[in-house]
């Protein structure tokens, strides 16, 4: 029989007295010990608070305050009734969810087709296009917007022109209540989705090569090999970018303010034109702060949602 | 054969494509060529100077090229001649077409603010880039390598408040910067954008990959936390340092909304503040609109361009699983 070294019996007992004593000094000792930490953790979190956590919060108070220039009244629920009551933000509701419901899945979809499109190249033309398409992108939807306004120009722009080839009559495009709304949908399509794109050819360049050789040897035909095991297996990147896209679609909002400011009418206008409009031109905070959290709510349910749709039938 | 079916494909392929590309880059060259456009020319056998801008059918191209070639070569042509007088004619001719060709981004820098704009959107920008890189790499390195009590607390607070749209805190950050005294000057864009919290994850996630070897080895030489991390932990981040500095650089570059809630006096507006005002106050003159468009363009795709990885790493980063 091995003998039991001496050391362990007093080891054992100090390692006791230590548990002991921990809940009355190691919390604070340990924030004494690591206060490096915090002193690198100092400045985000002093930004964070300020201009995040606090405005956050503020956000929501506000939203049941009716907010004057010499302090505030509480309110309870009235700018939430308001905001359900009122027909501009039903318009808006409304215009945002066509909106979203049009341009995301379009949006999605055209970023799979030409990634997989892209993917079967080999790597310099993969690249070339990946630029092509990712290059838009990075340029301020300020500036999109303003050459895409110029574009539907009626008299002079390149849409109402081409229109013309085919013997149709001009349209106004961002004139009139009709189009105009479309007009906003068509040229959100027509941006390609460069973050799709890309992320797209990253999760496919991660999908392992022998899946494809087994069911070549099983026949299977390139389409069927695309939709039987590219497809699936993107589901996750595909999830992500229809999260992406619908958070960014219910935001939609330099678009509006430089090419059509709502109009005409109330036909273009969306959730954030209104909530600038409430907050910044009419300078009603209460009912504004209410809008946003209405705003949230929805981004959230719609994130819930999809998580839910996308994941469960898998 | 089936090589010989695959190459085909590839080049259907590779046209289809071409095709979706010229569509989806058309504005961006629209913006170009039209802020290069003709919009004033008067040639011999033409009683009125003519308008390619807002000419129709839309001009695809700067007409100031063909034109320019034309009389450079009626002027050659003249000179052999002997005939001065008509040489001299299109020698005007060509440094007007040069002179139109540019006028509007003259213009813009000597009639409008833009050169202003383009400084001020330049230094919040670049401010902004290495706050964001020099304080989000700071939380990162602890939340990633220390432990400390209140660690996964703090990460998941800050991390949390991602979900939240921007939008929510519009009203109350601009009630808190009427307070703070700090309306209408740049600190009101600076302040709220170094505190956006997305670095502190891609930074955290870098972190990890740093082997704790090497931090205990520079402790062990007597390296004070600092300098451990200024000398050893930052060169080790680089690749992610690059991609947060280039993805903050072009959300602030690009920032719209909040600037135009908190700016009022022209000379301090941002690029995008500035094109919008140029909008609303020359409607007619797209020549100059799609010039300031360019200016606000330019530096994007230059930085695009140079660092186009670090654009991708940024992106994939986190949302692909490899």
């Amino acid at each position: 029989m091995a003998q039991i070294p001496m050391g362990t019996v007093p080891k054992k007992e100090t390692e006791k007295l230590k548990v002991i004593k921990k809940p009355n000094k190691g919390v604070f000792q340990q924030m004494k010990k690591n206060y490096s930490a915090y002193l690198f953790l100092l400045p985000k979190l002093i930004l964070f608070t300020l201009f995040i956590a606090i405005p956050v919060v503020w956000a929501f108070v506000l939203s049941f305050q009716d907010h004057k220039v010499f302090g505030s009244e509480f309110a309870g629920l009235d700018n939430y009734i308001k905001v359900f009551e009122s027909e501009a933000f039903r318009i808006a509701l409304k215009n945002t969810l066509l909106f979203t419901v049009v341009t995301v899945p379009f949006s999605v979809i055209s970023a799979l087709v030409i990634s997989s499109m892209i993917f079967a190249l080999g790597k310099f033309s993969q690249s070339l296009f990946r630029s092509a398409f990712y290059l838009p992108t990075v340029t301020s939807m300020v500036i999109i917007a303003m050459v895409w306004r110029w574009m539907y120009n009626y008299e002079f722009g390149l849409f109402n022109y081409v229109l013309g080839w085919f013997g149709i009559e001009q349209i106004n495009w961002l004139g009139q209540s009709g189009s105009a709304l479309w007009a906003l949908i068509i040229m959100q399509c027509l941006i390609p989705f460069g973050v799709g794109i890309i992320m797209y050819l990253a999760s496919m360049g991660s999908i392992s090569q022998s899946l494809y050789e087994a069911a070549r040897i099983d026949g299977a035909s390139t389409f069927k090999q695309w939709l039987h095991i590219t497809i699936p297996l993107l589901k996750p990147t595909t999830l992500y970018l229809v999260l992406l896209s619908t958070i960014g679609s219910f935001q939609v909002f330099t678009q509006i303010i430089m090419m059509t400011g709502g109009g005409p009418g109330s036909a273009t206008e969306t959730l954030v034109h209104l909530i600038y409009k409430t907050g910044f031109r009419d300078f009603e905070f209460g009912l504004a702060a209410a809008q946003s959290v209405v705003l949230f709510v929805i981004i959230l349910i719609f994130s819930i949602i999809q998580f839910r749709v996308l994941r469960h039938d898998e | 054969m089936i090589k010989h079916k695959s190459k085909l494909n590839k080049l259907v392929i590779f046209v289809l494509l071409s095709v979706f590309a010229v569509v989806s880059l058309l504005p961006l060259y629209w913006v170009f060529s039209t802020s290069l456009q003709l919009s004033s020319y008067q040639s011999e056998d033409m009683e009125r100077p003519v308008s390619y801008v807002d000419a129709n059918p839309p001009k695809m191209y700067p007409m100031g090229i063909p034109l320019y070639f034309e009389h450079w070569g009626e002027a050659r042509e003249a000179a052999k001649e002997g005939d001065s007088k008509q040489e001299a004619y299109h020698r005007g001719m060509m440094d007007h077409i040069v002179d139109n060709t540019f006028s509007s981004y003259k213009s813009l820098f000597q009639k409008h603010d833009v050169g202003k704009w383009f400084f001020n959107s330049l230094y919040i920008s670049v401010v902004v880039t290495l706050g964001i890189l020099l304080i989000d790499s700071m939380a990162g390195y602890v939340l990633a390598k220390k432990k400390f009590p209140g660690r996964n607390l703090i990460f998941w607070i800050i991390i949390s408040t991602m979900m939240i749209p921007g939008q929510v805190t519009l009203v109350p950050l601009f009630i808190m910067v009427g307070n703070l005294g700090l309306m209408d000057t740049h600190w009101a864009l600076i302040l709220p954008d170094l505190s956006m919290v997305f670095g502190v994850f891609l930074m955290r996630q870098f972190m990890f990959s740093i082997p704790d070897e090497l931090l205990e080895a520079a402790k062990m030489d007597g390296a004070s936390e600092w300098k451990t991390f200024w000398t050893v932990v930052l060169p080790l981040a680089k690749p992610g340092l690059a991609a947060l500095g280039i993805f903050t650089f072009m959300s602030v570059w690009n920032s719209f909304l909040w600037p135009i809630i908190v700016l009022n006096s022209a000379e301090l507006y941002t690029l995008p503040v500035g094109l919008k005002t140029l909008q609303d106050a020359n409607l007619a003159s797209f020549k100059l609109l799609m010039s300031g468009a360019a200016v606000a363009a330019i530096p994007m795709i230059i930085v695009f361009i140079l660092f186009q990885r670090y654009f991708i790493k940024g992106l994939t980063f986190g949302g692909v699983k490899e």
